[in-house]
């Protein structure tokens, strides 16, 4: 027979030992990966994420670079996604309001919820424009709490970067320094960018450039153009021929020879009224990815806007 | 000794509590020096700015002031000779038509030019008294309101479409027009524990009275561990596809058969609860179990009371039905689901569904019922589509119900009834395909049969039939569309028949997100 040892103190501090050291190991993966798993709805958000979270983040993204962020589909593995997820980084003023409230319902994620700290509204502390008077659909799909394509304005994309830093410190003080100090390099850079490109268009202050959609005010107020005229009538009105005609005879009038358009809107269109003014027609997009050249992130996706803008604008028709 | 161990200690304390304190002071400085650092950078930007608006504002003025003068210049010239504005404007007008049967043309729009253009937006003004006020919308205030009117008009070659073809309830009911859906839709968040939907559903009969039903009325639980959600009240059964979802959001103007055979003409809706599980697969998985009421109408094929006879007796298959009251737990009506999703490719989407529903019928005192279903959908769509289209998806529901019909010594047409099993089954398979921006063609097929019962061997709502439907949808906005449908019908006991319904929808107020 072992004899017992009735040592007591012995014994706990011999369990304590052997305790402390399975803790430790079981502990061992949680902080091998640690990681802050953060879902963005869009991959502009998604990349300037990346930029402040570093490898301290894991970044999933739902919407596709190249999609019309209003119009995703709610895809049940989305449900997922957010369901696993420490982190939501929503654009919200509406922009995702056709899709996301059934996958956040169907997610059942608390850390979600909204008003919890992982509920990460971007908006948040943009002053947004285009805010409308009245609520009245006949001036076509309007969003009631302003524009939300506020990041084609990089002084915008610093704040989301800030509030974004502030929101991870608070769901993970322990990489507060990593997330402070990614702050920096990313506002550094962005600042740095920033007089580049502000340089890069001030010749072509006060210009005018047609867009399709009115999704570029926020671009176009930084950089000191004038942007009024769309392809569309109305928000989420299609094109037809007598406005089509309309604004050709504008941009004969006045001399407009850029039209910017998005991936994932009517090429043909834009390029229909290019050949009847002998403008030039410019690819642009708000997502890292969804114009060849731009897919490294949120800063060479501006680097490329700036410069195929000034490029067009450049061009004398 | 005692003291002096005392001063010792505490002169040591204050030490080091003014070497943290130094630190603290060290730390506040960095604070300061950086706070100051960002406020003048803040500042900095700020500036700059601003003289980038003031010298743009000074621009914009020069221009504009030049632009009147010359403006004033050209109206002088106007008033000297006024034909020669007017020939311009002519000239402008002419020069706009050319143009946009040029370019109607180029873009092989049918789009009527002019006509079709809305009316220029007003400016955005600040609100006024004058305007109408928004009772709700989302964000400012504790609730989304919405109503969603359908209305239709047609003909077919039946002279009353409800009484053998059109068999739902929210169908064109009859030649001419009729206005089956007129919904008030709310929803929103209850407290931090639940989220709240209610749908009051007005409906005109054959005669235009109106009708009132609450259609769903339910809260769901936002705060439950382990994955998992509880749904509670009065709601459509999560069975299939189409069970669950409002007319608004089906793709042809009328409930595929099968459905209608299986659950009525409302679909399966009872007060009830349904708890339901994410499963922590690594695709969506999702299981349901709705546990319901299932007394009266909308549970069609469980504790229906059915019809009432010439003679007032609720009749179900024949059979005269009583209320067999509820012994326990056997009595309710239990809907188990399974759905499971996959992402084929970056553009294409899987998935795949199965589910029942097993409960009592009335027709004796341990009759029972099972339906049984299996649905699958696959969407394809590009990743630069615009506003959502181009798209194409197939959908498809296969159900078999059996249900188990008491023996009625007592009933007399056509005489006294044997227990048997009715058997139905059937599909119903849709393509759509949104070609252009707005515009959505679809095709619908269908087949449904039953085996031959006592009750009645030609039995309309039984007999084999076939529908195929080809329809075409517009949307003028994400808020109103119309939509064309035509209907083959063939049937054992209904012959040929063709329908076409023309069907027009409005939605007011907060537009509720669509599930996949």
């Amino acid at each position: 027979m072992v004899p017992i040892n009735f040592n007591h103190k012995e014994n706990m501090k011999k369990i304590f030992k052997q305790l402390s050291f399975v803790m430790l190991l079981g502990l061992l993966p949680f902080v091998a990966q640690a990681k802050l798993k953060v879902v963005a709805t869009t991959p502009d958000f998604a990349s300037v994420a990346e930029a402040v979270g570093g490898d301290k983040v894991e970044i999933t993204t739902l919407a596709r670079a190249t999609e019309d962020p209003h119009f995703v589909d709610a895809k049940p593995s989305f449900i997922v996604k957010l369901n696993r997820s420490d982190a939501l980084v929503e654009g919200g003023a509406e922009l995702e309001i056709g899709w996301l409230p059934p996958l956040l319902d169907g997610a059942r994620n608390p850390k979600l919820a909204p008003g919890a700290p992982g509920h990460i509204m971007a908006s948040q502390g943009v002053q947004l424009v285009g805010v409308p008077g009245t609520l009245d659909r006949s001036k076509g799909d309007i969003h009631a709490a302003g524009n939300p394509h506020y990041m084609t304005d990089p002084v915008n994309a610093r704040i989301v970067a800030q509030h974004l830093a502030e929101a991870f410190t608070a769901l993970d003080p322990k990489s507060a320094d990593a997330y402070q100090a990614n702050l920096k390099k990313f506002t550094e850079q962005l600042d740095a960018k920033m007089a580049e490109w502000q340089k890069l268009l001030a010749p072509y202050a006060g210009q005018e450039i047609v867009a399709y959609h009115d999704s570029w005010p926020y671009f176009a107020a930084r950089f000191g153009l004038k942007l009024d005229l769309f392809l569309e009538p109305k928000p989420g009105i299609p094109p037809t021929p007598a406005h089509l005609a309309e604004v050709i005879m504008k941009m004969k009038a006045n001399k407009i020879h850029v039209i910017i358009v998005d991936p994932y809107q009517n090429r043909k269109t834009a390029e229909t009224v290019a050949r009847n003014t002998g403008a030039t027609v410019v690819d642009v997009t708000q997502f890292p990815g969804g114009v060849k050249g731009t897919e490294a992130g949120y800063i060479p996706m501006m680097d490329y806007l700036v410069n195929s803008v000034a490029k067009a604008l450049s061009q004398k028709p | 000794m005692k003291i002096s161990k005392l001063i010792g200690w505490s002169s040591a304390l204050c030490l080091s509590a003014t070497l943290l304190q130094a630190q603290d002071t060290n730390e506040l400085e960095v604070l300061q020096r950086q706070l100051k650092a960002a406020t003048e950078n803040f500042d900095r930007v700020i500036k700059e700015q601003r003289e980038i608006i003031n010298s743009l504002n000074q621009r914009l003025d020069a221009v504009q002031a030049a632009m009147t003068n010359q403006q004033r210049i050209q109206n002088q010239t106007a008033t000297v000779s006024p034909p020669a504005g007017s020939t311009n404007e002519a000239v402008a007008a002419a020069e706009k038509e050319r143009l946009t049967q040029q370019l109607a043309a180029e873009l092989g729009t049918n789009i009527a030019p002019s006509s079709a253009t809305p009316p220029p937006s007003t400016s955005k003004a600040a609100w006024s008294p004058a305007q109408p006020i928004t009772v709700a919308q989302a964000g400012s205030a504790y609730m989304n309101i919405s109503f969603d009117t359908l209305m239709d008009a047609g003909w077919s070659t039946a002279s009353d479409p409800s009484a053998q073809l059109q068999l739902g309830d929210h169908d064109p009911i009859k030649r001419g027009f009729s206005l089956r859906n007129a919904e008030l839709a709310v929803d929103g968040a209850v407290d931090p524990y639940f989220k709240g939907f209610g749908n009051i559903v007005l409906k005109l009969d054959k005669n235009n009275e109106t009708g009132i039903e609450l259609e769903e009325a339910f809260l769901v639980s936002t705060s439950l561990p382990a994955n998992l959600q509880l749904k509670a009240g009065q709601f459509f059964a999560a069975f299939g596809r189409q069970n669950p979802q409002h007319p608004h959001s089906w793709a042809f103007v009328d409930d595929p058969i099968i459905l209608t055979r299986a659950f009525g003409p409302e679909g399966l809706r009872s007060i009830g609860t349904q708890i339901s599980w994410l499963v922590p697969t690594p695709f969506y998985t999702e299981v349901f179990l709705g546990i319901l009421d299932g007394q009266g109408g909308t549970s069609f094929s469980f504790r229906n009371p059915g019809d009432p006879d010439s003679l007032g007796i609720n009749r179900v298959h024949g059979r005269a039905t009583f209320d067999r009251t509820m012994a326990g737990p056997q009595d309710l009506v239990y809907v188990p689901r399974v759905v499971s999703s996959f992402e084929v490719t970056d553009h294409q989407t899987l998935v795949f569904g199965a589910s029942g529903a097993f409960g009592p019928n009335e027709t004796g005192p341990h009759s029972r019922s099972e339906v049984y279903g299996v649905d699958a959908y696959w969407k394809w769509k590009p990743s630069n589509a615009s506003e959502g289209f181009p798209f194409v998806s197939l959908q498809t529901e296969a159900l078999y119900t059996r249900f188990g019909a008491a023996a009625d010594p007592t009933a007399t047409v056509p005489g006294p009834l044997p227990a048997e099993n009715l058997r139905d089954w059937g599909f119903y398979s849709q393509a759509l395909w949104g070609f252009h921006p707005h515009w959505v063609a679809g095709l619908r097929g269908e087949y449904v049969n039953g085996n031959a019962g006592a009750f009645d061997a030609n039995d309309i709502f039984r007999g084999q039939r076939t529908r195929v439907s080809p329809d075409l949808t517009w949307y003028f906005s994400e808020f109103s569309k119309v939509r064309l449908q035509y209907n083959y019908d063939q049937g054992e006991f209904i012959g040929t028949q063709h329908s076409v319904w023309l069907q027009l929808e409005f939605l007011l107020g907060a537009h509720g997100a669509h599930k996949f």
